[in-house]
């Protein structure tokens, strides 16, 4: 029986896991009484609903529903100081939960601590935009878009931005493999040629990078050069080089290149 | 309006012939000032720019799909490719977040080497820095000084760790080598080089030179609202006059010891931010002055005690079974951090870098995502483009210090 490899997530896995190995945890703290994250629970609290909160690794981490994404790093920014937003991207959950991780990591310059707003939101649901509040999110929203194909709602440019905008399929999916899919491996094919002439191409000269050894008009032979158009088959090369190639050659014997033996 | 077939595709919705008076370029993605592979998109209104539209991506390898499918170890060299002008500030972003996850103690040493490590290459990163942006303002002597002296820094990182470009010089865990011989000598000589060829030389040629003052005095005038909005961190952020270093304001390995200066400029030009980065590349050699009489008080141990994670060294492996065993399923499986995740940001040459880290306690990331600094630079270009003359566009592509290594990944 062919061996079952599920579909849903098909990155690279241990080959090998214990069946009894629990994993640690990062520790995951409370709040401090007193501490500028509470101040930021406190604040955001009286805005939205917060379903979890915990600092970790120094960071403060607050799940919202998706909806609330505008209204809490609107809070954040105006009541709470954090100017800057320097990353929003996605986590693929799809396998597991069906859901999308989001997450927005926001600084506070006077106070230099972080916050990250995480939401989660389900496959085909997009997010309000923050261009409006950070301009930092055009660009990271447009990658998130590319990458998870993760609309964001009411962005002045929703467009691909790392990908070509031909291109089929999200690149960070986990359903993606890591050689790309069909459509990415006949991308350059398709474009020039259609895709009828998958057949006519093959999948051996797809690769616009591949050297054909026995064409002599597209590729040249360093050492067995032969003219241009030349017939050649495998097994009927040319047993000597010619003189051209030659002069440049080292003979290892003498330890002296023939270039400077004709001097 | 353009006639498309599958021979010429219908690449972007841009119209080149237009009604009105204005004109769209092309810039790039092999314009030699780029800076890598920046395509831009540039509409004129005579020698005004009225539209800018960065396109990027040309240098698109996949890092972050590499790194799901990577064990934490293997994925370490392929972060030499983010900004391979200073690729020690990447690999350490990494390795510093991956440590952060797992919660190491790197010993004492190793901080010291990779805090010098570090500097070292924000002067080399700062030397190409003023290289190309002089040379694509014009004044080619400058870069062959520049990168005389940025031989030198990286003869330094090719007697550390045998690479000039892709070093890889930092482990999860502290640095494979100790420093050779006579490498501290080198390095006080290359400080007291730097020195003197940033007086004598850069700002001698620069400075109070006026083809240099006229072309970059109030070009890229960026403010300080902006910057925080567009998020601009490192030179960009304190160029605009807002005084935020992670150094200070987040130290992380030997920084909260050291005694340096953040230098910030408030005139939110372009020539504010070439003094300003001068003046780090001398407070980087400050640091460095610092750190060499650190390094003999340190005890010889490179990385860090964490078997579970991190192979012991090889006298323990060779003599003791059960580290054997801890590194042979480090080297066949990989490590397994705990589940969890973490952001732990750097101040590398070009801003704020950072890993974002996903960890489901599996050997491979779940997702991590490489926070940029001049990701984020070149968005600022759409904006800051807008209104300057088309021979100002080449000066603040130069002035925003953008790679494309890191800013497609």
């Amino acid at each position: 029986m062919r061996k079952y490899t599920p579909k849903d997530n098909v990155q690279k896995k241990s080959y090998y896991s214990d069946r009894f190995w629990v994993a640690p945890r990062v520790p995951t703290t409370e709040v401090e009484a007193g501490s500028h994250f509470e101040a930021v629970v406190n604040a955001l609290s009286n805005v939205v609903t917060i379903k979890d909160v915990g600092v970790q690794i120094g960071q403060l981490r607050i799940v919202i529903n998706a909806t609330d994404n505008f209204k809490t790093l609107q809070t954040l920014r105006d009541a709470c100081g954090y100017a800057m937003c320097s990353e929003i991207s996605a986590v693929d959950y799809l396998a597991q939960d069906g859901e999308f991780e989001v997450f927005y990591q926001m600084l506070n310059l006077t106070e230099a601590q972080r916050v990250r707003v995480v939401c989660r939101i389900k496959k085909d649901e997009a997010v309000e935009s923050v261009v409006p509040l950070f301009k930092s999110a055009n660009f990271a929203e447009r990658e998130m878009f590319d990458m998870f194909g993760i609309q964001a709602n009411n962005h002045p440019f929703m467009k691909r931005i790392l990908m070509p905008d031909d291109w089929e399929g999200h690149p960070l999916l986990k359903t993606y493999p890591l050689h790309g899919d069909e459509a990415a491996s006949w991308y350059e094919v398709d474009k020039i040629f259609g895709k009828e002439y998958r057949d006519v191409v093959g999948p051996e000269n797809r690769d616009p990078a591949s050297v054909e050894r026995y064409d002599s008009q597209r590729f040249s032979r360093v050492g067995y050069e032969v003219p241009f158009g030349a017939e050649i088959e495998e097994g009927k090369e040319e047993e000597n080089p010619i003189a051209y190639s030659e002069t440049f050659m080292v003979d290892y014997t003498t330890g002296t290149t023939t270039l400077k033996k004709r001097k | 309006m353009q006639v498309t077939n599958k021979l010429t595709p219908f690449f972007e919705n841009l119209n080149f012939d237009r009604d009105d008076n204005t004109m769209v370029i092309n810039f790039g993605p092999q314009h030699p000032s780029a800076h890598g592979q920046l395509r831009l998109m540039l509409e004129l209104d005579g020698e005004l720019v009225t539209k800018a539209y960065p396109d990027i991506g040309y240098l698109h390898r996949g890092i972050e799909k590499m790194a799901e499918n990577m064990t934490y170890n293997e994925f370490l060299p392929t972060t030499d490719r983010l900004d391979y002008i200073a690729s020690t500030s990447n690999n350490y972003a990494y390795a510093l977040s991956v440590e952060r996850l797992i919660g190491l103690e790197v010993p004492r040493r190793a901080q010291v080497i990779r805090t010098m490590l570090l500097e070292l290459n924000r002067i080399i990163s700062h030397l190409f820095f003023i290289a190309t942006h002089a040379l694509d303002v014009g004044a080619m002597s400058v870069f062959l000084y520049a990168f005389r002296e940025r031989e030198f820094a990286m003869d330094l990182m090719e007697d550390y760790c045998g690479a000039r470009l892709t070093h890889s010089a930092v482990r999860i865990g502290g640095v494979p080598l100790d420093l050779p011989k006579n490498w501290l000598t080198d390095l006080s000589k290359f400080c007291t080089k730097v020195n003197y060829e940033l007086e004598h030389t850069y700002e001698a040629l620069l400075t109070e030179n006026r083809i240099w003052k006229m072309r970059l005095e109030d070009v890229g005038v960026l403010s300080p609202e902006d910057a925080l909005s567009w998020g601009c961190t490192g030179p960009m952020l304190r160029g605009s006059g807002i005084k935020y270093d992670i150094r200070k304001e987040e130290p992380y390995e030997l920084y909260g010891e050291l005694d340096f200066d953040i230098p910030i400029s408030d005139k939110c030009d372009s020539y504010g931010r070439y003094a300003l980065y001068m003046e780090e590349m001398r407070q980087s050699v400050r640091i460095l002055r610092q750190l060499i009489p650190m390094y003999d008080k340190t005890e010889p141990k490179l990385m860090a005690h964490a078997p579970q994670y991190i192979s012991a060294p090889k006298e323990e492996i060779m003599t003791q079974n059960y580290a054997l065993m801890q590194h042979f399923v480090l080297v066949t499986q990989g490590m397994r951090p705990p589940v969890g995740e973490v952001y732990a940001p750097t101040e590398s040459p070009k801003g704020e870098l950072g890993f974002y880290i996903k960890s489901e306690g599996e050997p491979y990331a779940y997702r991590l995502k490489c926070r940029a600094p001049s990701f984020f630079h070149t968005g600022l270009l759409q904006e800051i483009l807008v209104g300057t003359y088309i021979a100002d566009v080449v000066t603040i592509i130069g002035t925003t210090n953008i790679v494309f290594g890191e800013v497609d990944r």
